[in-house]
């Protein structure tokens, strides 16, 4: 299987003005033509990751890394031009806030649009159909009705795959899906997940799926990663979740209520300080 | 009598698209309710409804055995209050915890604020170190609390929440779950609690109602789910879904 | 003060966890103000106003000569000396004074156009934002009319129906510039008023006036202080334009508009007549933009909040 991304020692550091944090503390994996999925706790550096990859940090963070390389381009070192021309285009990023990433004032269907029409020249009308078709695609019922509605006026959920239809449309080779599902229903988001499976398995598509979902990522994903406070403490096969040996993984399990099983109240999660080191 | 919340025929048009067909629903004072259902399927929009803040274009919402008009008057709001689904976007910007809490009591002329909004930090296990923050100087869990002390703090006896978890990860998730029961327990609240997750659903609720595009597809009750006696296709799918991920290639 | 105390003073300013309502404000003062300072030429900006306001509070003290009684007889038209440092003009007057006491009508005029302006631009953008159906469609069109005519002719006119003045003066300006911060404003309340923390108030069953006053106006503050900043050279200019078209201040005030007015008679040959009131607009409008510009980093409450 041929490399997509290769991540060795990522470091992403916030000087602030209580002192520096570290979110992101030596990370090292690399990505094929797969799924893979990172899992943790909120805080634990999930976005920061996939931000790093995109080059979406925040300005003032610093961003080091021994490499960090998609399809060979060393992307620390390339010009912000070459990055801007790889974001959407060869690379995509599905962002954590649906609500946060759409702009408020301007209707979801004239976004879509507005984002293919960056990336590729195509004519008005082309663009519309290929918006309606992504909509239809991302199992949105009445695409013509939701294409002129402004973000509030749709549902999370919607909102959510809006997004994820702006993300496909220009046909990425990798995608990082930052929480993709979190506002969906499991039906819907079993379609969604069908999307994403099919472009990795039929277009070869590296995908990275950051969820918190456990259940999920063990279900849909090839290989998890597992982050504690900017590291990663487990790196395993997704189907062997299940018999994961860190404590912090079976404790995040743990905690998910599950149907058919009363626990009142639910556990939770109790950090242990060597997790960290 | 003692319906906390009934429902009957509710619609809800927004520009001749009907969110809402017609949906009926009553939840017995002390109960806690789930809906479940597809995305877009009106679950929000209904509690936005009860709430009063989208019209409703037919049907009657009944509080306490009250029917509502289509104003809502300040005592509806001690009676009724709700919790939003995204901590990022529920909090102003530019408030800190203590203003936000204040805000209620000054619109509804409470004078014990000063006590109120200490009793409000520490039921949520807030210390008193987070009140002069901002929202932005908390994490997801924390603002979630934050909104839950901000809803608590007028009393009300029903609370509506829109999927008040899913934007947390698991182990808070777990956290605030176990918090909103604790509350309910010791209030005797009625919840009216959306989710997409079943198992969210059949731990914290007793009854609940599938939703599918507008209207209401069957009652259960939470054991009938767990056991898998449902009728529906739809209810089918959910549970089958709620499995994970299965690849049909 | 010893370093010691210098750093927990800070400390206790940055605290992310403050103890009290005044320790959270002052936090977030002291960031703001340390986001401001950290920009050099904001901070020349800042200088350049606070020289203004000095110059104008000492006025007396600092200004030489009487500013409107000229000596006609011995000194008029003197090239710049040690006597008259800008020189004097056609009725013998010293420059250098009343370019110091004419800073205090620059500062009047300012001042009084940002207190009229900017709050009506407030309530206009806020109100037409939040209400949105006809009170929207209604303001937003009283507000294009407005801008569609440029703001001196607009001016212009009022002036005219008004009579000339300083007071008229200012009052034209006010009512012409506030179109644009209740467009402003207006934008600002559309991206925040379907929000959920807004939703979330009305949930607690406030009025929508109490809404508008103290949940939406805040959010709309800073990018109109800003705004109102970097137009305040643009109201210098327009007074000192209605000044020298004989429309505002009138002489013998020592208006800077007024005064390169008068002066140009003689720019060719007596150049700093005309030449130091219009070197002093151009040094206080570039202190405004500056600091405008220094205030859109520090306030924008976009940066560095998420
Ligand atoms: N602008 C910033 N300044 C300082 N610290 C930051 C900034 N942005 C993020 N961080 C810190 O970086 C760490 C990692 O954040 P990140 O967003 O990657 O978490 P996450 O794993 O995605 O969590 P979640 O599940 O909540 O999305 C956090 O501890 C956070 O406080
Ligand atoms: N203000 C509005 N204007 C127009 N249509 C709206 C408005 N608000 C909601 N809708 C529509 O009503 C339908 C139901 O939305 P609602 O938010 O209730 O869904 P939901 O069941 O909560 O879904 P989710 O699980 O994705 O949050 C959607 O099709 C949405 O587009
Ligand atoms: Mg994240
Ligand atoms: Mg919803």
């Amino acid at each position: 299987m041929s490399t997509l991304l290769e991540v060795d020692d990522l470091r992403v550091n916030f000087p602030t003005r209580t002192g520096l944090v570290q979110a992101v503390r030596g990370v090292s994996f690399s990505l094929g033509r797969e799924r893979l999925g990172i899992v943790g706790e909120s805080g634990s550096g999930k976005s920061q990751t996939g931000r790093a990859i995109m080059g979406l940090t925040p300005p003032q963070a610093e961003v080091k890394a021994k490499k960090l390389a998609f399809d060979g381009i060393d992307l620390l070192a390339a010009p912000a031009r070459q990055r801007r021309a790889l974001r959407g285009k060869r690379i995509a990023m599905i962002l954590q806030d649906p609500k946060y990433s759409l702009d408020p004032v301007m209707s979801i269907g004239r976004q879509i649009v507005e984002t293919l029409r960056t990336h590729e020249k195509v004519g008005k009308a082309e663009a519309r159909d290929r918006a309606l078709a992504m909509l239809e695609a991302v199992q949105i019922r009445d695409p013509a009705r939701v294409f002129d509605l402004h973000p509030h006026e749709v549902s999370g959920g919607m909102g959510q795959r809006a997004m994820i239809a702006m993300m496909l449309i220009a046909g990425p080779e990798m995608m990082i899906a930052d929480e993709p599902t979190s506002a969906l229903d499991v039906t819907v988001q079993l379609d969604v997940l069908g999307i994403l499976d099919k472009l990795v398995s039929e277009r070869g598509m590296g995908l990275i799926f950051i969820s918190h979902d456990l259940r999920l990522v063990s279900s849909f994903c090839d290989r998890v990663i597992v982050m504690y406070a900017g590291k990663v403490v487990e790196q395993l096969k997704a189907s062997e979740l299940r018999d994961a040996q860190h404590p912090y993984t079976r404790g995040l399990l743990n905690c998910m209520p599950r149907i058919g099983f009363e626990r009142h109240p639910l556990p939770v999660l109790d950090r242990k300080p060597e997790w960290a080191a | 009598m003692n319906a906390a919340l009934s429902i009957d025929g509710l619609e809800v048009v927004f520009d001749r698209f009907r969110a809402l067909k017609g949906v009926s629903l009553e939840v017995k004072s002390g109960d806690s309710f789930g809906l479940v259902g597809e995305s877009g399927s009106g679950k929000s929009t209904l509690l936005k409804a009860i709430a009063g803040l989208v019209p409703a274009a037919s049907g009657s919402i009944a509080v306490n055995g009250k029917t509502l008009g289509t104003r809502r008057d300040k005592a509806f709001y001690r009676e009724v209050q709700m919790v939003f689904q995204d901590p990022y976007g529920s909090l102003h910007p530019r408030q800190t915890v203590d203003r936000l809490l204040q805000e209620p009591l000054a619109i509804h002329g409470f004078a014990d604020g000063e006590k109120r909004i200490q009793r409000a930090l520490d039921e949520v296990g807030l210390g008193t170190g987070f009140r002069f923050r901002y929202a932005h100087q908390l994490s997801g869990g924390q603002r979630q609390r934050v909104a839950i002390a901000r809803a608590l703090i007028l009393e009300p006896s029903i609370l509506l929440l829109d999927e008040p978890t899913s934007a947390l990860d698991a182990s808070v998730q777990a956290e605030v779950l176990n918090l909103l029961e604790e509350i309910r327990r010791r209030r005797k609240l009625t919840f009216l609690m959306v989710s997409h997750d079943l198992a969210i659903v059949t731990h914290m609720c007793e009854r609940l109602m599938v939703m599918q595009n507008g209207e209401a597809v069957e009652n259960l009750t939470a054991s009938q789910l767990i056991g898998h006696r449902v009728t529906k296709d739809y209810t089918r799918n959910l549970l089958r879904a709620s499995e994970g991920f299965v690849r049909t290639a | 003060m010893s370093a010691e105390a210098i750093q927990s003073r800070r400390d206790w300013l940055l605290s992310d966890r403050p103890a009290s309502r005044m320790q959270a404000r002052l936090g977030r003062a002291y960031v703001a103000w340390r986001r401001f300072s950290a920009n050099r030429l904001a901070f020349v900006g800042l200088l350049i106003i606070i020289g203004l306001l000095v110059v104008a509070a000492f006025a007396d003290v600092l200004a030489p000569y009487s500013p409107t009684i000229g000596d006609l007889k011995g000194s008029r038209l003197l090239a710049p000396s040690a006597a008259h440092w800008f020189g004097t003009d056609d009725l013998g007057r010293d420059i250098y004074s009343r370019i110091i006491y004419g800073s205090r009508w620059t500062l009047y005029v300012v001042i009084l156009v940002a207190i009229i302006a900017a709050p009506i631009g407030l309530l206009v953008g806020t109100v037409a934002g939040y209400a949105g159906g006809w009170t929207d469609a209604i303001l937003m069109r009283i507000t294009d009319i407005f801008l569609a005519f440029p703001k001196l002719i607009l001016a212009l006119a009022f002036v005219a129906a008004l009579g000339p003045g300083i007071e008229n003066a200012v009052l034209a300006i006010a009512i012409t510039s506030w179109p644009p911060y209740a467009r402003i404003a207006r934008a600002e309340t559309l991206t925040v008023r379907n929000s959920d923390y807004i939703k979330a108030v009305q949930l607690m069953g406030a009025s929508p006036f109490r809404i508008v006053l103290r949940h939406i106006m805040p959010l709309c503050i800073s990018s109109l202080i800003i705004r109102v900043t970097l137009d305040m050279a643009g109201i210098i200019l327009t007074a000192a334009g209605l000044g020298f078209l004989g429309l505002g201040a009138q002489p013998p005030l020592p208006e800077w508009g007024t005064m390169i007015a008068s002066g140009r008679r003689f720019v060719l040959d007596q150049w700093w007549v005309a030449g130091a009131p219009g070197f002093a607009i151009l040094i206080v409008s570039l202190g405004f933009n500056l600091l405008g510009d220094g205030l859109r980093d520090a306030l924008d409450p976009r940066s560095g909040e998420q």
